[in-house]
């Protein structure tokens, strides 16, 4: 670091003058209120991050049931409930809301704004977002989870075989899809708006892009599932017969819903993390990211085509040749914009001076495990190939590399590299590279064998297997290698717990990074920057510090900020909408006239609680 | 370098940022995309409506022609109604565009006026809808009867459910005007009214042509 570094603390413009139409809280009450982006994102953080623990242990209970042949731990619909709950709380519950958190406290700084286009929507899609979390996991108290599976396939949900627990599972999920569908909007506008002065669009870094690009998969692809969840739920308390085979109705009809859904949901999940990546490599390759515009590029294209793969998931559901080899088709095109990223990332590691501090472990580890589950996904692309593979553990092991090997590799080095911006504190390295080690090893003890048990012809979803099948050495493995990640895992929240009162002190910049979220003090003031910075280039922060007349310009007296006031109408209305899947779930366990007395009035106060919203001061 | 200071100089002597001095939700309104923050918020909006729709619109092509029993669509469709409350929901689309109009010229008053013509017009349909629905069920048509039955109720039932959402906007739109927190300047909030408006009566054109009128074609 011989480079000349200017004093960041030097571009303190005057204090800004502030106001507010109503006096702030404190305590827990500024946090039930608080419309700010960043305690919306540390509220979406945490709560993803218990989800994981929790998904985690569902995963270790039925581990513990696969451990052995004819094991007798559970029986086959304790398993079911636990498969597809372990399933639905990863993806809905854990990777989406902590990429929200980052999405959240970042996007904004990021791209030099003081807040999202709209906080008190932003607030109302995190408290609807937990009343959905809650609805689901509240399956457990009242009559049993679900246990058709996280893909949730009619008939197996429909009125004759799904359980309560089906209920539950539907109305959470409508629940969450409000609420992203909500966020998707807010953050288009935020990026697409809200930049700072000199920030054109191809100055926003890549995980601002990233952050963009599934906000648009969000908006375009939660309303197909969402119809399709709202057939089931009248199938379930109407009567009508959608996915009644015996009134013509016809299954693949939920299967086309749900995966023109599932697929970009797929890139939702993996895309923040390869622009987290993409932030993290530079800082410590101490070289600017390798061809940062074909990285974008590559993002908005597979944004793009992932509308057009969702049916290579049912290959085996008999739609004809012609469709087949289209999706076929679509589906293998995805590896080239993949295939850019992945060459640019390398290409940045390319004769870098690097350092290995744990962000940069997990962001180098996610590039070859991802690279792996990518590469099964490209198998999966042959129809041929996919009709032997479909539901075996070769899927299984496909989808957990690209999930845990990509998507929550990404996260963590995400939670190491941004923790000090976000708490001031540095998190502990040592027990950092503990985490990192232990939980690679174990991810690739339980994951990898799982191809070969595909391979072998073992099946998902089965709560037991034969001894005389021969599965026994890989599933021991697998139960194994999931006790080592529960122990990385502990050894993480230990260190987040600890850090969070005893970590090192930070200071603004401590990873002498590139990007504008490092020039605001850490934790960031509530107003972000106290001016308005300027943005000249794709690395405004390293361009400040190391050229020659790259100053970042601050104003000479402060500025004047209206930033929006505590509000308690996210909450209520948000409530409200909780009361109508309320309603819904009366019905389930007590026929008769509640769903519409109790719609009835939640209908009522969501009017009312908008009314109050729009005619609020803020 | 110099074509960054050059950059610089420019960005600082147009201005920058700040707030928009109106005291809503907008903190720092660039404008990169030439559009108001709520105006874009509704064509986003609208973008993810038309997959709604467009689902549940497939979702009634895929299951035509393929109900066990049950009433026909034709057996059950009074095109001289529907035309008649069709009429009404595509006047309103003008009244509509009367009420931004007056809006953005600051004739506030009459702005308010056609926003409440229009709610009328509005409520109107909706009425001519459940006198419909009643109508059907009493023919033997309910949402347990048929593929066709599910379908149509669920589709049109939701278009039903978006225009009585956009009634309930557009008062409070009426509202807000007549109290004067929507002044002349803030006439992109009667706009993004008027956007989700026109978006309604656009999906029940789709609807009525190629749900009702095609019956009729075949």
């Amino acid at each position: 670091m011989s480079a000349k570094l200017h004093d960041i603390e030097a571009l303190q413009a005057p204090e800004p003058h502030m106001h507010y139409e109503r006096p702030g809280k404190t305590g827990l009450m500024d946090w039930l209120t608080t419309v700010d982006h960043k305690k919306v994102g540390v509220v979406y953080w945490a709560a993803g991050a218990f989800f994981l623990l929790v998904g985690g242990l569902e995963a270790l209970l039925f581990r513990i049931q696969l451990a052995v042949p004819d094991n007798d731990f559970m029986g086959g619909e304790t398993f079911n409930g636990l498969v597809t709950m372990h399933a639905t709380t990863m993806v809905f519950l854990a990777i989406m809301p902590m990429t929200a958190g980052f999405a959240n406290f970042l996007v904004p700084l990021l791209i030099g704004a003081r807040d999202v286009a709209f906080p008190r929507l932003n607030a109302w899609s995190l408290w609807t977002f937990l009343g959905g979390a809650l609805v689901i996991n509240a399956s457990f108290l009242f009559g049993g989870p679900p246990a058709a599976g996280w893909t949730g396939y009619a008939p197996l949900t429909g009125p004759e075989f799904g359980g309560t627990g089906i209920d539950f599972w539907w109305s959470g999920l409508a629940l969450l899809s409000a609420s992203s569908m909500a966020a998707s909007i807010n953050f288009i506008v935020t990026i697409l708006n809200m930049r700072a002065p000199g920030m054109t669009l191809l100055r926003v870094p890549v995980l601002g892009w990233m952050m963009l690009v599934i906000q648009f998969l969000l908006a375009l692809s939660f309303p197909p599932v969402t119809v399709g969840l709202i057939l089931l739920g009248f199938d379930r308390m109407f009567g009508t017969t959608f996915y009644n085979v015996s009134m013509g109705g016809d299954p693949q009809l939920w299967q086309h819903l749900f995966w023109l859904f599932g697929h970009p949901e797929v890139y939702v999940l993996i895309l923040p993390a390869m622009g987290i990546v993409s932030e993290i490599l530079p800082v410590f390759a101490r070289r600017p990211l390798f061809g940062q515009t074909a990285v974008i590029f590559s993002g908005i294209f597979i944004g793009f085509v992932g509308f057009g793969v969702w049916a290579h998931h049912m290959f085996t559901a008999g739609m004809g040749p012609v469709a087949d080899a289209a999706f076929a088709a679509t589906t293998a095109i995805i590896a080239i914009p993949t295939g850019v990223k992945i060459f640019n990332w390398l290409g940045t590691l390319w004769g870098g001076k690097m350092t290995y501090p744990t962000p940069m472990l997990f962001a180098i580890a996610f590039i070859p495990i991802f690279t792996l589950g990518g590469l099964s996904g490209l198998m999966h692309a042959a129809a041929p190939l996919d009709l032997q593979q479909h539901d075996s553990y070769f899927v299984v092991a496909h989808f957990h590399y690209v999930l845990v090997g990509g998507a929550l590799l990404g996260l963590f080095a995400g939670t190491y590299f941004y923790f000090p911006k976000v708490t001031g504190r540095m998190m502990s390295d040592g027990l950092g590279k503990a985490h990192f080690w232990l939980f690679l090893i174990g991810m690739n003890i339980t994951f990898f064998p799982q191809h070969m048990l595909g391979n072998e012809g073992m099946p998902r979803r089965i709560y037991t297997y034969p001894a005389d099948a021969q599965w026994d050495l890989y599933n021991m493995l697998g139960t194994i290698g999931v006790i080592i990640m529960t122990v990385a895992m502990l050894i993480f929240v230990y260190n987040v717990i600890v850090s969070v009162k005893k970590g090192a002190i930070a200071g603004r910049d401590p990873w002498d990074a590139a990007t504008l979220e490092w020039l605001t003090e850490s934790p960031p003031k509530v107003q972000n920057f106290d001016f308005t910075p300027i943005v000249l280039s794709e690395r405004p922060v390293w361009d400040h510090k190391y050229t020659e007349g790259m100053e970042i310009i601050a104003p000479e007296k402060g500025e004047s900020f209206h930033m929006p006031s505590y509000s308690w109408k996210p909450m209520i209305s948000s409530g409200f909408v909780l009361m109508l899947i309320i309603g819904i779930l009366l019905n389930t366990f007590m026929p008769g006239n509640w769903l519409w007395i109790v719609a009835a009035l939640a209908a009522v106060g969501v009017v009312g609680s908008v009314w109050a919203w729009v005619s609020e001061p803020v | 370098m110099s074509a960054h200071a050059a950059e610089a100089a420019d960005l600082i002597d147009h201005g920058h940022a700040g707030d928009d001095g109106h005291g809503h939700d907008e903190l720092v309104e660039n404008n990169y995309m030439k559009v108001p923050n709520v105006k874009l918020a509704i064509w986003t909006f609208l973008g993810s409506e038309c997959m709604f729709f467009g689902s549940l619109i497939a979702t009634y092509f895929f299951y035509l022609d393929k109900s066990i029993g049950g009433l026909l669509p034709k057996e059950v469709f009074s095109i001289g109604i529907t035309s008649i409350s069709t009429f009404i929901l595509l006047t309103s689309s003008f009244t509509m565009a009367m009420a931004v109009d007056t809006a953005k010229s600051g004739l506030m008053s009459k702005s308010r006026n056609w926003l409440l013509i229009t709610a009328l017009c509005g409520a109107t349909f909706v009425g001519f809808q459940v006198y419909e629905f009643w109508h059907f069920v009493h023919l033997g048509l309910t949402l347990q009867t048929s593929l066709f039955g599910s379908t149509f109720y669920v589709m049109t039932g939701f278009h039903g459910a978006h225009v009585s959402v956009g009634v309930i906007w557009l008062l409070m739109v009426a509202k807000l005007v007549h109290s004067g927190k929507i002044p002349a300047e803030r006439a992109v909030f009667v706009e993004s009214a008027g956007l989700y408006w026109h978006f309604v009566d656009i999906v029940w054109i789709v609807i009525f042509t190629f749900v009702y009128l095609l019956e009729f074609a075949k």
